[in-house]
């Protein structure tokens, strides 16, 4: 077990990984679906699942928030970064992922004024340094990265920024997990719930896991101790014929999460009808558009934004790696024509993506050595 | 974009902002401070804690924020750019 020596205190991974072992049943096969990207990417950099029995299985959730972003709306974004005068600002990983025709980044090489920022208060300086441009900011993420989007808008609210506008994609995490539960494609156990996102939710939110679908989760940190030892209170939980929520992060988790950006989450966002994901289709409730209160610093009503819908190109499965139906190497173009370099799908643009995660940890070589 | 990295609050910049010069990974970066604002204390020189995307998003101690480092160094690349990103970055 060469990886357990990277762990913060390897004798206790040691102990777990042999607690796992002696908490399955054998002949029962264990789904447990980690939702988050982040856990995703530790587990095939630190090979958790090669610590685990063979009939516990891991499967890779929704909670990447580049690759649920839609074709669609990245085509979007490309029409509002060629849109005259307009600095467009977005995080690095927006960059490389496909639209229908092009990327961002193409459309910075045509001459649109495509911009990378770490933070959307970046993008609000720039405004402000740009008076006579209008800078529009995409906002993507989860309810990890929606606050500080809100917090930004305030400010620009505060500080009268006329020329500083949010495109707002922000999603939430519970309905998508919910529709996985409704879909008939994927069976599950139980959930390691993410961690970054229960810092500011909570943990009350996955409380529907167990109360209605009876499953158990256990929000964990993002070490890979951290996630051998939530897949244990998962499997005890199993066990035991239980299920709730339970905290493994508590360290950094609080139960009720961060009530202040939850309080300045509601002021400056509003929830949409419905949210196309990549790969899911259209989820109600699932995604956060401006409030009517913000709407003066809405990218979509300050613009004529297309609204364009797109199809998933044919060859790409993300949609299935998205929902844990397939693994990301039976894709059929996985590492042939889709790769970090040129992909084809959002599952291989971002180190959270599990294709990504699987392609540089070399993982599907070895996948392909044993089948 | 998804990493949330450690880091040690040095002082308090921007009162009403609620700005702070953060270190982080050995440079200092001015970080909102904003959401930690819950109850009467927000956050102080010499706390620690978790950044992302040039916010403060929850408080942490010292073994897990070293802890966490650790792990963020063993990524490679994707942290690297990530630091890079985070250098770019002027809040003001
Ligand atoms: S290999 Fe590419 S196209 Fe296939 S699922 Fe992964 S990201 Fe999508």
């Amino acid at each position: 077990m060469k990886f357990v020596d990277e762990f913060r205190d390897a004798e206790l991974g040691r102990v777990v990984a042999g607690e796992i072992v002696a908490a399955v049943e054998p002949g029962r096969h264990y789904k447990v679906m980690e939702v988050c990207g982040g856990h995703t990417h530790s587990i095939y950099k630190y090979g958790v699942d090669d610590l685990l029995p063979s009939n516990v299985e891991l499967v890779h959730g929704p909670g990447c928030p580049v690759c649920v972003i839609p074709m669609g709306r990245v085509d979007d974004g490309i029409a509002l970064a060629h849109e005259p005068g307009v600095i467009f600002t977005c995080f690095g990983d927006m960059l490389r992922v496909p639209g229908s025709s092009q990327t961002l980044l193409d459309a910075k090489a045509d001459g649109a004024d495509v911009r990378i920022v770490y933070s959307p208060l970046d993008a609000l300086r720039i405004a402000k340094q740009n008076p006579e441009r209008e800078v529009v900011f995409f906002a993507i993420g989860f309810e990890t990265t929606a606050p500080s989007t809100a917090l930004t808008l305030r400010r620009a609210r505060a500080e009268s920024v006329g020329n500083f506008s949010v495109m707002c994609s922000h999603v939430t995490i519970v309905p998508p997990l919910r529709a996985l539960l409704e879909s008939p494609d994927l069976r599950l156990d139980g959930f390691i719930g993410p961690g970054h996102v229960a810092t500011v939710v909570g943990a009350r939110p996955f409380q529907f896991l167990p109360d209605q679908y009876g499953k158990p989760v256990v929000i964990s940190g993002f070490e890979p101790l951290d996630i051998l030892q939530s897949v244990l209170m998962v499997l005890r939980q199993l066990g035991a014929g239980r299920a709730t929520v339970e905290n493994q992060y508590a360290r950094v988790v609080p139960w009720e999460g961060n009530l202040r950006a939850l309080e300045i989450m509601a002021e400056v966002f509003a929830l949409r009808p419905h949210f196309e994901w990549r790969g899911l289709g259209f989820i109600s409730q699932s995604a956060l558009r401006i409030s009517d209160a913000y709407a003066e610093w809405d990218a979509e009503e300050r613009f004529s934004v297309p609204g364009v819908r797109v199809a998933d190109p044919k060859a790409c499965q993300c949609g299935e790696v998205l929902k844990g139906v397939i693994k990301p190497w039976e894709c059929k173009v996985f590492g042939t024509a889709c790769t970090p370099e040129r992909p084809i799908g959002t599952c291989m643009v971002s180190p959270e993506g599990a294709c990504a995660a699987y392609y540089n940890y070399g993982r599907f070589a070895r996948e392909r050595e044993v089948a | 974009m998804c990493l949330a990295i450690p880091g040690q609050v040095v002082e308090v910049v921007d009162e009403h902002n609620r700005l702070a010069t953060v270190e982080v990974a050995g440079v200092r970066r001015t970080v909102n401070i904003g959401l930690l604002d819950v109850g009467d204390v927000g956050a102080v020189p010499g706390d620690w804690v978790l950044i992302h995307v040039g916010f403060a998003l929850s408080k942490i101690d010292e073994e897990e924020a070293r802890a966490t480092l650790r792990l963020l160094e063993q990524m490679g690349a994707e942290y690297a750019q990530e630091l890079d990103e985070l250098k770019a970055s002027v809040i003001e």
